[in-house]
């Protein structure tokens, strides 16, 4: 006769949480056994990510050999059974240049004046984004006054809709926006900034830093905030400056962190569509048009839209975006080698 | 058991009888201009409590929803039952014909039959719906500020230079940002053209090159722009062929002289009120003539619907003329309906101003070329405003000199006739 173990005190309530689980266990457990004797073991791996593969099949793959497959096809009509095959005679009107670097040599000149503004647009938001949201976190992270307070303060505008965002930003820089009446209080003349082409452009890029360096300086913080405080304590016992010490402790410990933002940025910034498209329109003249609302109009919003044209475009933004994420693939490997090495 | 039963039976019931409510469904896609959103739910009440079977939903969509969004939806073979649309030839193909289902066909063809072919495929007989309101591209000029100004308004034969001119005067002397503005649109910039001697039209019924007369006004315009005497806001405050007025500077007293047409009447009675004197002032000449652009929205019904019939009943109950002629005194618009037009209107403002506006509308009509009658119904018309909204708009930010975005419109204009294949 064996002895009952004594049960410790509170198992009671453990047991009576265990016993939906135990029979939701007990319900599944049969039907799996039967797939594992059908599948064997390693089929099993495959049975379990199947229906994560079969949503991004459905919702990524799938789209995109079908926007591949609109690419290859001209006329404007929708579903593609209506349309004409026409090769890869998209791609060449797209790449009709006599002159990369001059986009009125190009047959589609509104496409490379998009893409020439994409980049000039990803060079400096990003570089400036980095630049923000880093110092912020280095700030943010320090022992202030009412710190949470302030924490959420540069959170707040990432839960903001960028609709929102470009309305808002709309209203206090347009002619007769808040501004120009500020300015014109303190005796100055006011200025549309929007019609200005430089203006509306830093505007394009100061909004969306605005809009997403919350986002960006939690992701870093939360990096900070991981790098063990006894190293800058033997740091400051050895007599290091603040400064060897952020070039030394600090940017190296957060680099993971930082190559993800940096990846994560220049993803967003390619992709840069909606507070911008609000805010100026693609204007003054086209001088903040980017791709994705090259695309949009070109696909939706123009008399006689050419699904076709915008579908490959799209697909040349989306290779553009693979090669971003695959350097971000190489970069993450690479620093855990390093990692695992040290 | 019997109860899970009894659950079951209750939820069938409940999908069938909302099944029902939905098959009495009929959808309208509408923007508004000014008031006529709330004129229409009141007349679709009315309607509904007449018949009790079908329900009306009334979708207030912006009218970038309808040039943007909508022609999306009826390429997808989906959409409202019934939208209130301008661009109506070219999308002509996605309209019911209502001639089997209205009650009367020869009432429509008698009162709407001058407009019908503005939103039918070429060659057909159909009945797609029916102009909620006739529009006339048309200037407006504030009064008071002419008046303080001591610049006399200029007549009816005044040229766009008079004007211009005069405009420039005023803003001048009245510290005014804006002497002149246009609306960033192909159809409103076509007025000027067509008053310059253009002619869109090629012998093979497609769209032809941009001739002298088109090039003559547009030069003139983005010289305009460049110097100041045209808002320069308008157009270049977005890229592509999106639609920009310019109605709240003028609202805001900031402009002199605005050109856009006459369903802003409604919206400056009610905006401007008794802040200031506007007149409406048709439209200016150029050598070879002084017209405007006529056009208008429509309201059409969709060939997707699941609900002909209802729809039907709906369209006709808002073509009946009493309903047309209410709709149009209230809202301040100009019917299309011959015999509304026959009997008058009492339009249901104090608004002197308003009044006299629709007056000097009505008398517009008279000027207009046969060209710009013929225009709406013209399949390529908003391939060429398109067009040359986008193109004419870079070449005013200094994008590109006036021959390249003459030349960049011809070519966009024929990529797009090679791409519809036709």
């Amino acid at each position: 006769m064996k002895a009952e173990t004594p049960r410790p005190a509170g198992s009671g309530f453990g047991e009576a949480i265990m016993v939906p689980v135990r029979l939701a266990m007990g319900l599944v457990d049969a039907p799996l056994r039967w797939v594992q004797r059908k599948l064997g073991l390693g089929g099993m791996a495959a049975f379990f990510l199947l229906p994560n593969m079969l949503i991004f099949g459905i919702f990524v793959l799938l789209p995109f050999f079908i926007n591949f497959a609109y690419s290859m096809t001209g006329g404007t009509a929708l579903f593609l059974d209506d349309r004409t095959f026409v090769g890869t005679d998209q791609y060449a009107r797209l790449f009709d240049c006599s002159n990369y670097i001059d986009p009125n040599s190009c047959t589609e000149d509104t496409f490379w004046t998009a893409v020439g503004n994409t980049a000039w647009f990803v060079v400096l938001q990003v570089t400036l984004m980095i630049l923000f949201s880093l110092v912020t976190a280095l700030i943010l992270n320090r022992e202030l006054m009412a710190r949470s307070f302030w924490r959420a303060v540069f959170f707040f505008p990432v839960l903001l809709s960028p609709v929102v965002v470009g309305l808002i930003w709309k209203w206090i820089l347009q002619r007769q926006g808040l501004l120009n009446f500020a300015l014109y209080g303190f005796g100055f003349e006011p200025y549309t900034w929007l019609n200005d082409r430089n203006w509306a452009f830093a505007a394009a890029v100061g909004v969306s830093i605005w809009a997403h360096m919350g986002f960006y300086t939690l992701i870093l913080l939360a990096g900070l905030q991981a790098i063990p405080k006894d190293l800058y304590e033997a740091a400051e016992m050895d007599g290091t400056r603040p400064a060897r010490a952020f070039w030394r402790i600090t940017l190296p410990l957060l680099m993971p962190n930082l190559l993800v933002v940096i990846v994560l940025v220049l993803i967003r910034a390619v992709q840069i569509f909606d507070e911008v498209y609000v805010l100026t329109g693609g204007g003054p003249g086209t001088s903040t048009l980017y791709l994705t609302q090259y695309i949009y109009e070109t696909g939706f919003a123009t008399q006689l839209r050419n699904p076709g044209l915008a579908a490959a475009a799209s697909i040349l933004m989306g290779m553009v975006l693979v090669v971003l994420t695959l350097i971000q693939l190489g970069l993450g490997r690479s620093s855990e080698k390093k990692g695992s090495r040290k | 058991m019997t109860k899970t039963r009894t659950m079951l039976a209750a939820f069938a019931v409940g999908l069938l009888t909302s099944t029902a409510a939905m098959a009495g469904d009929v959808r309208i896609m509408w923007y508004s201009d000014g008031v006529e959103g709330e004129v229409l739910k009141d007349l679709l009440n009315r309607f509904m409590k007449e018949n009790p079977g079908i329900n009306v939903i009334l979708d207030n969509v912006s009218y970038s929803v309808v040039r943007e969004q909508l022609p999306v939806q009826l390429e997808a073979g989906d959409g409202p039952d019934i939208a209130r649309v301008t661009n109506l030839k070219a999308q002509s193909q996605h309209w019911l014909d209502l001639r089997p289902l209205v009650a009367d066909a020869a009432y429509w063809d008698t009162n709407f039959g001058d407009q019908a072919d503005w939103m039918r495929p070429d060659g057909s007989n159909q009945i797609s719906g029916f102009m909620t309101q006739i529009t006339i591209a048309g200037g407006f000029a504030n009064k008071t500020l002419f008046d303080q100004a001591g610049v006399a308004i200029p007549g009816k034969d005044a040229t766009w230079d008079d004007w211009a001119k005069a405009a420039r005067q005023v803003a001048e002397s009245q510290q005014v940002p804006f002497p002149m503005a246009l609306d960033r649109s192909g159809h409103r910039l076509s007025g000027p053209n067509l008053s310059y001697g253009a002619n869109y039209i090629g012998a093979d019924g497609k769209p032809a090159p941009l001739d002298e007369g088109s090039k003559a006004f547009l030069e003139k315009f983005v010289g305009w722009i460049a110097d100041g005497t045209m808002s320069k806001d308008v157009w270049v405050s977005a890229a592509g062929s999106t639609y920009r007025a310019a109605a709240d500077d003028f609202i805001n007293g900031q402009l002199v002289y605005y050109y856009s047409g006459s369903w802003q009447v409604p919206n400056f009675s009610t905006k401007i009120g008794s802040n200031f004197d506007w007149v409406a002032t048709g439209s200016p000449c150029g050598p070879a003539s002084c017209t405007g652009m006529t056009g208008g929205a429509g309201l059409v019904a969709i060939k997707y619907t699941k609900n002909p019939e209802d729809v039907a009943k709906v369209m006709d109950y808002l073509a009946r003329e009493d309903i047309v002629k209410e709709f149009s005194e209230r809202t301040l618009f100009l019917p299309a309906h011959k015999g509304v037009l026959a009997k008058g209107l009492d339009f249901k403002t104090d608004d002197a101003q308003a009044q006299a506006a629709l007056n000097e509308f009505v008398a517009a009509a008279g000027s207009l070329s046969d060209l710009a009658r013929k225009l709406p119904g013209w399949h390529w018309a908003d391939t060429v405003y398109g067009a040359l909204v986008t193109r004419v708009s870079q070449a005013a930010a200094g994008e590109m000199p006036l021959d390249e975005a003459v030349t960049r419109i011809d070519a966009d204009i024929q990529a797009k006739v090679k791409d519809s294949g036709l």
